[in-house]
């Protein structure tokens, strides 16, 4: 099945990238945490512009986190 | 309350007397909008048709009130469109709220879009369509309305059905080639065919209130997601014709069915929404739940479902009546050809074919509102509450508000009745899809394209006939003396003497058509939609294309 989304490290400063994501959230209460993740999500979503991707991506996610519920349980 | 619904005079057939069998051609089961459209367009088209309402009268409140532009251009195809533009009211600007705001989050216009006869939505009440409906039928001497007749049972045979019907002074039995049932969502000839009805109930109540109020409001929509007088709920508040307002409490789950319509308890919902001292006059005042299902199929034998009798949805985007005008318009020229002996049994199955998918698509939108207007999960709140959040500072977060979305037409793309595109075409109008509508003129009066199409088969010639030769030019005006005749419509001044010509004077019909420099020819079928389109002009692809639009 045909790619969309990019699976190479595409980043020239992880790092960075890392620190703006977390220091989003910088004095926010845990809600409102979860309040900005979501609209992260939603703004990047509009901006990549395919469904594919996002699709891709969103599978990515689950998979990975059904796959740490296994192990540990 | 001041709406009470037209009374019409029970009718009581002498077959109740006489105890012989009735007959008829098509016996329509329910006078509902979709039953009503059904008789109409067989109705006009010359066919004994036997109409049976268990009621007699019209719709006991509005209920559909919002009509998009698809099924308003089958209604004009039917002679209803004008009078229910004419009556029905257009809201552009459009609103939504949350929680406390007073200001709106964000605000929208949905100016129409010009150049089309028919606007984008009107609002109406349902009895006025019932109504303009009835009024056509009752002109029609091949239509027999009879109020106050119910079907209680139902035989099936290999050409036609037999039924009992009940009326006020006894029963008698009437034999129908065919039969289709409008019967509504519960339906019971449904439930006597043994067809399955899956689908999901939502745990939630709806309670409408159509009011009168003493002030003046402004003509918008205004929705409000989670507002102080309906925590955690939402509230919908539009406006009807004769200064009506529409307002729909989302009330949950858990409720005292008979406590919460009790006017005075609505009174208190109103005027914590308005202020106590609001003034205001209650039309109507209901309370639904709702469910999404679909038959498993919409044709048994002689037996035909239409409207809310094969699928139902939630009402966010006003799908139901508007989805079920698409039902009936597929079908009665498919009927038409059947009863006619221009097309075999088998055409029918395309009915299935084309509108069980669309009909699946209306629910996958309907459930999509729903589940963003009543989130299932915290989570899920939690992301809509998000979105709302960020569209009011971002207009491109707006995309994703979803109070219930405008009902469009769903393109019948795989149709096996559709000729596959064999030339290059950018744009236009895709075999499987309705036609738009573009200004012309006819002569020299100002005119609609669409008002030229539909009924019977019609070729679309975007070319001047003195590009063909004469042997191309008898060929065409052969087609109308074919088994299944098709006429042509010449948009050019170079026209086949005799054929309607109309004149693109602003080029949109050319530009809607994808027709660039190269000319083209478009087959549209009795319901508006394209079977198939080519650059050239080939009177033996279009009878090709005709044969293979009717199953022959
Ligand atoms: C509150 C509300 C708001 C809505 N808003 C919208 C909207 O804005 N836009 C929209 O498109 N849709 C809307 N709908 C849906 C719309 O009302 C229905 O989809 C539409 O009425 C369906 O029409 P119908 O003819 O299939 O069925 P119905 O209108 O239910 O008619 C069926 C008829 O059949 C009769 N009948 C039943 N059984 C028998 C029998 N055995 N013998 C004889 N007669 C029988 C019934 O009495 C009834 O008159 C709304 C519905 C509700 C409840």
């Amino acid at each position: 099945m045909t790619q969309y989304l990019c699976r190479k490290p595409n980043l020239d400063d992880f790092d960075e990238v890392y620190q703006q994501i977390v220091d989003m959230h910088v004095g926010l209460s845990e809600e409102e945490s979860q309040s900005a993740n979501a609209k992260l999500i939603f703004t990047l979503a509009n901006h990549i512009g395919d469904p594919d991707v996002i699709r891709e991506a969103a599978e990515i996610a689950r998979e990975n986190t059904l796959q740490w519920r296994d192990e540990v349980s | 309350m001041p709406y009470v619904p037209t009374q019409y005079e029970p009718v009581v057939p002498a077959a109740v007397d006489t105890g012989t069998v009735d007959s008829t051609t098509v016996l329509v089961v329910g006078a509902g909008p979709i039953g009503l459209a059904c008789a109409l367009d067989l109705g006009l088209r010359g066919h004994s048709i036997v109409l049976l309402s268990q009621n007699s009268r019209l719709t006991d409140g509005s209920r559909a009130l919002c009509y998009a532009r698809r099924p308003l251009e089958i209604l004009d195809r039917l002679g209803l469109g004008e009078r229910m533009v004419e009556k029905g009211v257009s809201w552009n600007i459009g609103r939504v709220f949350f929680r406390d705001k007073t200001d709106p989050v964000y605000s929208f216009d949905l100016s129409p879009v010009k150049d089309q006869k028919l606007p984008g939505m009107i609002n109406i009440q349902q009895y006025y369509n019932e109504e303009y409906n009835i009024e056509a039928l009752e002109a029609l001497d091949n239509v027999d309305i009879r109020w106050g007749n119910k079907l209680t049972s139902l035989e099936e045979a290999d050409d036609g059905i037999v039924a009992t019907i009940e009326t006020a002074k006894g029963d008698y039995e009437i034999q129908a080639d065919w039969l289709i049932a409008c019967d509504g969502s519960s339906s019971s000839i449904r439930n006597m065919l043994g067809l399955n009805f899956d689908g999901e109930t939502f745990h939630d109540n709806f309670l409408i209130a159509d009011v009168k109020f003493k002030k003046e409001y402004p003509t918008e929509r205004h929705f409000w997601f989670d507002p102080p007088f309906n925590p955690a709920q939402s509230v919908l508040l539009h406006k009807q014709p004769d200064d009506v307002w529409r307002i729909d409490f989302q009330v949950g789950w858990d409720i005292d069915r008979d406590e919460i319509v009790k006017p005075e308890n609505v009174t208190l919902r109103i005027q914590a929404m308005f202020g106590d001292d609001v003034e205001f006059e209650f039309e109507w005042i209901s309370l639904y739940t709702f469910n999404c299902r679909q038959v498993d199929r919409m044709v048994q034998g002689r037996v035909v479902l239409a409207g809310d009798a094969a699928h139902i949805v939630s009402p966010f985007g006003a799908r139901g009546a508007n989805t079920g005008f698409q039902d009936t318009d597929n079908l009665a020229w498919k009927l038409d050809l059947i009863i006619n002996g221009q097309a075999n049994g088998s055409l029918l199955k395309s009915y299935d074919e084309e509108r069980s998918p669309a009909a699946r698509i209306n629910i996958l939108n309907s459930t999509r509102s729903t589940d963003f207007i009543t989130p299932k999960s915290k989570i899920s709140r939690q992301f809509r509450d998000a979105v709302l959040q960020l569209s009011s500072t971002h207009e491109f977060a707006r995309g994703f508000v979803n109070s219930g979305r405008l009902s469009l037409p769903v393109p019948y793309l795989d149709s096996p009745l559709n000729s596959p595109d064999t030339d290059e075409w950018t744009g236009g109008v895709a075999p499987g899809t309705n036609c738009t509508d573009a200004p012309v003129m006819c002569g020299n009066k100002r005119s609609w394209l669409l008002n030229h199409l539909g009924w019977e088969f019609k070729v679309l010639i975007f070319s001047g006939a003195g590009q063909f030769t004469v042997e191309q030019q008898q060929e065409l005006k052969s087609l109308a003396n074919d088994d299944i005749p098709v006429s042509c419509i010449f948009v050019s001044e170079d026209a086949l003497a005799g054929e309607t010509v109309l004149t693109d004077v602003q080029g949109l019909a050319a530009e809607r058509y994808g027709i660039g420099a190269g000319g083209g020819v478009y087959l549209i079928r009795p319901d508006q939609h394209v079977a198939a389109r080519w650059r050239e002009l080939d009177s033996g692809k279009i009878r090709d294309a005709v044969q293979r639009a009717t199953g022959n």
